[in-house]
């Protein structure tokens, strides 16, 4: 019987070597078809129309002479008369048409009827959001070291024996998901049947969501998505546009491609929620906090939700803490989870006040976060682990200077920070079906996606590990709701759960493989072991047969078998001591800038990522998605923001020439460290999407304090925000 | 190292004259807007003094487009982009919708072995002239520039990953020994969300060297 639970450490054929990802070369020749590439002869191509105003409500909507524009074929409203709107760029109408700019010409001439109503979108500014009855508590929670004592009395008396006090704000605005693939999808009929190629992470779950709208079952409906250009928390849904495009071509009776515009993508299709927060901290002579005392508040959207209080302060858990939440609700698109949701936040406006622990005291940064590692729980021993390491690669000790205490280059001054970070990353349910052909090939079959993080040659790695194939032996079917279903990539729960189902598929494939060549070997099937392209007698290789003459005793084929993971209910997380997945990781990222005081541009010199995710299947697309992560954190940390004009309530950066993002050139050296010590590969596979974009944007809001000796307390640390936070602190 | 780079732009622009004409202005500002605006104004443009090109359009025109050394015989809109002709009608996707305004270098294609925006830039514009998709450099044996995306592992979701092999490829031409300095100051015109860059400079430099890390 071929065991199901990984090889120990060192012992595996495939996993945990460096892969080239199977698809690569399709990628970067231009020929892998993602949604937006779908282009079916006949095909119109349909846009929407976007309201100009931040909130009103539609009096009437004009489609005639749209639909006298030569080469339009079809207008739909998307609101109805009397309908409100409540964001700026949200989708009243649209045109299906012969061409892009037929759809344009088409679209200009709506005429939509708006009886324009106040509006507010200032989500930093609390006071005024209180003036404008734009809040509403989101919760509070309060824990003491000593439960009985009174609690504003006890939190007083804490504050009165603290070594430092001190009273800050930091604050990380909205950020956009910026998908480079807009969403959308390109939908076309046949007998009745809905082909839905969709731009989604979660083939598996949306054809429901189109068939139900559409008076449809899920059986009528394929979702097809083999590539996905970017989602990052923003694509689980089939969305109303994907609803629409379905309904347009069944219209129609013609194919049509409906993608958002980046504008409309922007103002729509995915943002992540602000966060500010106003804290009071009090820590012990040497940088242990002992009392944190904080008011945090930000925006989703209409609905006005801020990030969640439970990570507030982020990891660290001070024995004394109160926290207050408070929603902001807002004229804009309702957030969606954004890499980590809650985490980057949290983490960016509070571990910058553990480092300004530090700047208070004159103390290292490293020390103060080492200090207070006995607050973090049960990871504890590996966050200091990962410390060292990072510290190793950054060279920080040679480097470290107090805050604002190193020394200046012309206008140039540098500096070290850090943060640490956590995630769960464990499986989602998923499903696989493993087949092996008579002539040798094998396949598998999962409904899930790869988003570009490497999934599909994950898959095939599992496959092949198993049945001791190489890689390129293995055809690996993903990206179809036609296929057995697999969780929505998100949350970092994809890797851990097709790795399973994958596990416990293909380990079944080859039992009945093995049950079928035991007699030509004369063993017991249960001694069979496949390995190398063989399958072989365990201990002893001279009785093998090879793969393909193995495969060509399966008589009438194929094999098929199936494995699944579903959380907590078909089997046990921890089997006899072994496990195939598991959930929660640490992570420590450090970063060194210079900062021109002069210009206020920041530039990353180094950036170092130290990160534990279990047993790591592929060294190489495990290593890209942090050097990946590192750079979207750079993003948020330096460039990127959403920019709401008050007076009009208009998202107005939202272009790719207004909207900022690092390139090449911006990113510095990145470092990246795969801790993967015996302890962690035991603890079988975990995800890891999230857990290496949560620690930059406090890493290098840190290392910019650590150079100029003040913070800049809001993200994106833009020119602007350092030139005023330096002038701030010199009247 | 950084002043050979701007010397070549400075020269690049030069050989371009100042780009300021109205015609240019117009492809810069939004391919649909650009292409409305001049199929309304057609009339006028035909009059209108010191203008050296012919008026054509705004009925259909059939045009032959010469896509990676083969003709196409294509019918378009005065108004259609470059990029909707590649990929709705001969089916070349590799260059990709990403900004309306080419302020990313999705669309990034050879017209007449210089760079330009396909989505920018429109199908009539392109008739008589060489245009080069990356799709020129894969087939049975690929360049070595995408093959060095796939050992470096240049590339996540993929999606800006054509426009970056275009822009790699055309910049190694010009500057064959370039260092890791010039690669890093040298191809900031492409974006990509996913953050590949630090894999796309591993790759730029592999193929500099010569070498294969596969």
């Amino acid at each position: 019987m071929a065991e199901v639970f990984w090889p120990a450490q060192g012992s595996a054929a495939l996993l945990g070597g460096e892969h080239n990802r199977v698809d690569g070369l399709a990628k970067s020749t231009g020929v892998a078809k993602y949604a937006y590439d779908i282009a079916p002869d006949n095909m119109l191509i349909a846009q929407a129309l976007s309201c100009p105003h931040a909130h009103a409500n539609i009096r009437a909507i004009d489609l005639t002479a749209a639909q006298n524009v030569a080469g339009v074929v079809a207008v739909e409203p998307l609101k109805a008369e009397g309908d409100e709107v409540r964001w700026e760029g949200d989708l009243v109408a649209v045109v299906a048409a012969e061409s892009e700019a037929a759809c344009a010409e088409g679209l200009a001439a709506i005429k939509v009827d708006y009886e324009v109503l106040d509006h507010y979108v200032d989500d930093a500014d609390l006071d005024a959001a209180t003036g404008a009855d734009a809040t509403r508590p989101a919760g509070s929670n309060t824990q003491k070291a000593d439960a009985d004592a009174e609690e504003d009395a006890e939190f007083e008396r804490l504050f009165g024996e603290a070594a430092v006090t001190f009273e800050a704000d930091y604050g990380i605005h909205v950020i956009t998901h910026m998908c480079l693939e807009t969403h959308g999808s390109t939908c076309e009929w046949n007998d009745n049947k809905l082909t839905s190629h969709l731009s989604t992470q979660n083939v598996s779950g949306t054809a429901g969501q189109i068939a139900g709208p559409l008076e449809l079952t899920a059986q009528d409906v394929t979702v097809h998505c083999d590539y996905v250009g970017g989602g990052f928390g923003s694509k689980f849904a089939a969305d109303a546009w994907g609803v629409t495009c379905a309904q347009l071509a069944k219209n129609t009776g013609r194919p049509v491609k409906y993608m958002l515009t980046r504008s409309q993508e922007l103002k729509n299709a995915g943002n992540r929620p602000s966060g500010f927060i106003h804290v009071k901290v009090g820590a012990k002579d040497d940088g242990f906090v002992n009392v944190w005392d904080s008011s945090h508040w930000g925006t989703n959207g209409p609905s006005g939700a801020p990030v969640s209080q439970n990570f507030i302060p982020y990891v660290f858990d001070p024995p004394n803490r109160r926290r207050v939440a408070t929603g902001i609700r807002t004229n804009s698109s309702p957030a969606r989870a954004w890499r980590a949701p809650n985490h980057p936040q949290c983490c960016a406006i509070t571990q910058t006040a553990y480092d300004d622990v530090a700047r208070h005291l004159g103390l290292d940064s490293y020390d103060v976060f080492l200090r207070n590692l006995s607050t973090v729980g049960e990871r504890a021993a590996v966050y200091e682990e990962q410390m060292k390491l990072g510290a190793q690669l950054m060279d920080w000790k040679a480097k470290w200077h107090p805050h604002g205490k190193g020394p200046k280059d012309g206008s140039v001054v540098s500096g070290l920070g850090m943060a640490i970070h956590t995630w769960g990353g464990g499986p989602h349910n998923s499903r696989a079906t493993c087949k092996i052909y008579p002539d040798g090939g094998v396949e598998v079959f999962l409904g899930s996606q790869d988003l570009g993080t490497g999934t599909r040659t994950v898959i095939g790695l599992v496959v092949a590990e198993t049945l001791g194939l190489e890689l390129n032996q293995v055809k690996v079917n993903i990206g179809s709701s036609e296929y057995p279903a697999s969780g929505p990539s998100g949350g970092s729960t994809t890797v851990g759960g097709v790795s399973e189902s994958t596990r416990r598929a293909a380990t079944a494939a080859l039992n009945e493989l093995f049950a079928k060549v035991a007699v030509q070997l004369e063993a017991n099937a249960d001694d069979l072991e496949a390995t190398g392209g063989k399958i072989q007698v365990k201990g002893n290789q001279n009785r093998n047969i090879a793969w393909k003459d193995a495969c060509n005793q399966i008589g009438m084929g194929p094999i098929e078998a199936q494995g699944e993971y579903q959380g907590g209910v078909t089997y046990p997380r921890d089997y006899e001591g072994k496990r195939l997945t598991d959930n929660g990781v640490a992570g420590v990222q450090m970063a060194e800038v210079a900062v021109d005081t002069e210009t206020g541009i920041v530039k990353m010199r180094k950036f170092v990522a130290v990160q534990d995710i279990g047993l790591i299947i592929n060294r190489k697309t495990a290593r890209s998605q942090i050097y990946g992560a590192a750079i979207m954190g750079i993003a948020y940390a330096l460039f990127e923001e959403r920019i709401m004009d008050k007076a009009s309530g208009a998202f107005v950066n939202a272009e790719l020439s207004d909207y900022k993002l690092p390139r090449m050139g911006d990113v510095g050296e990145i470092v990246v460290e795969l801790y993967e010590p015996e302890s962690e590969y035991n603890r079988g596979v975990i995800g890891l999407g999230e857990p290496p974009v949560i620690s930059p944007g406090a890493a290098i809001s840190n290392a910019v304090c650590n150079a100029l000796g003040i913070r800049v307390p809001v993200l994106p640390m833009t020119p602007q925000r350092v030139l005023e936070a330096i002038s701030a602190a010199n009247p | 190292m950084k002043e050979d780079i701007r010397q070549e732009l400075r020269s690049q622009t030069r050989k371009r004259g100042s780009g300021f004409n109205r015609r240019d202005f117009l492809k810069g500002s939004g391919a649909a807007a650009a292409a409305t605006a001049l199929s309304q104004t057609a009339g006028v443009l035909e009059g209108s003094p010191g203008s050296s090109s012919s008026v054509i359009g705004p009925e259909i025109q059939q045009m032959t487009l010469n896509v990676n050394g083969q003709n196409h015989e294509v019918r378009a809109e005065t108004r259609t982009t470059l990029l909707e002709v590649l990929r709705y009608q001969l089916k070349l996707t590799g260059a990709k919708p990403v900004a309306s305004d080419a302020s990313c270098g999705g669309s990034t294609v050879w017209i007449d072995d210089r760079l330009a925006s396909a989505g920018s830039t429109l199908a009539v514009e392109c008739a008589g002239k060489k245009v080069r998709t990356v799709e020129s450099l894969g087939g049975e044996s690929p360049d070595a520039v995408p093959q060095a995306f796939v050992n470096n592992d240049a590339q996540q979701c993929g999606f800006c990953t054509p426009g970056f092999v275009v822009a790699v490829r055309a910049f190694l031409d010009a500057n064959p020994n370039a260092t890791e300095e010039q690669i890093r100051s040298g191809i900031n015109g492409n974006l990509c969300r996913c953050g590949t860059y630090a894999n796309v400079i591993e790759a730029a430099l592999e193929v500099v060297k010569g070498g294969s890390r596969g």
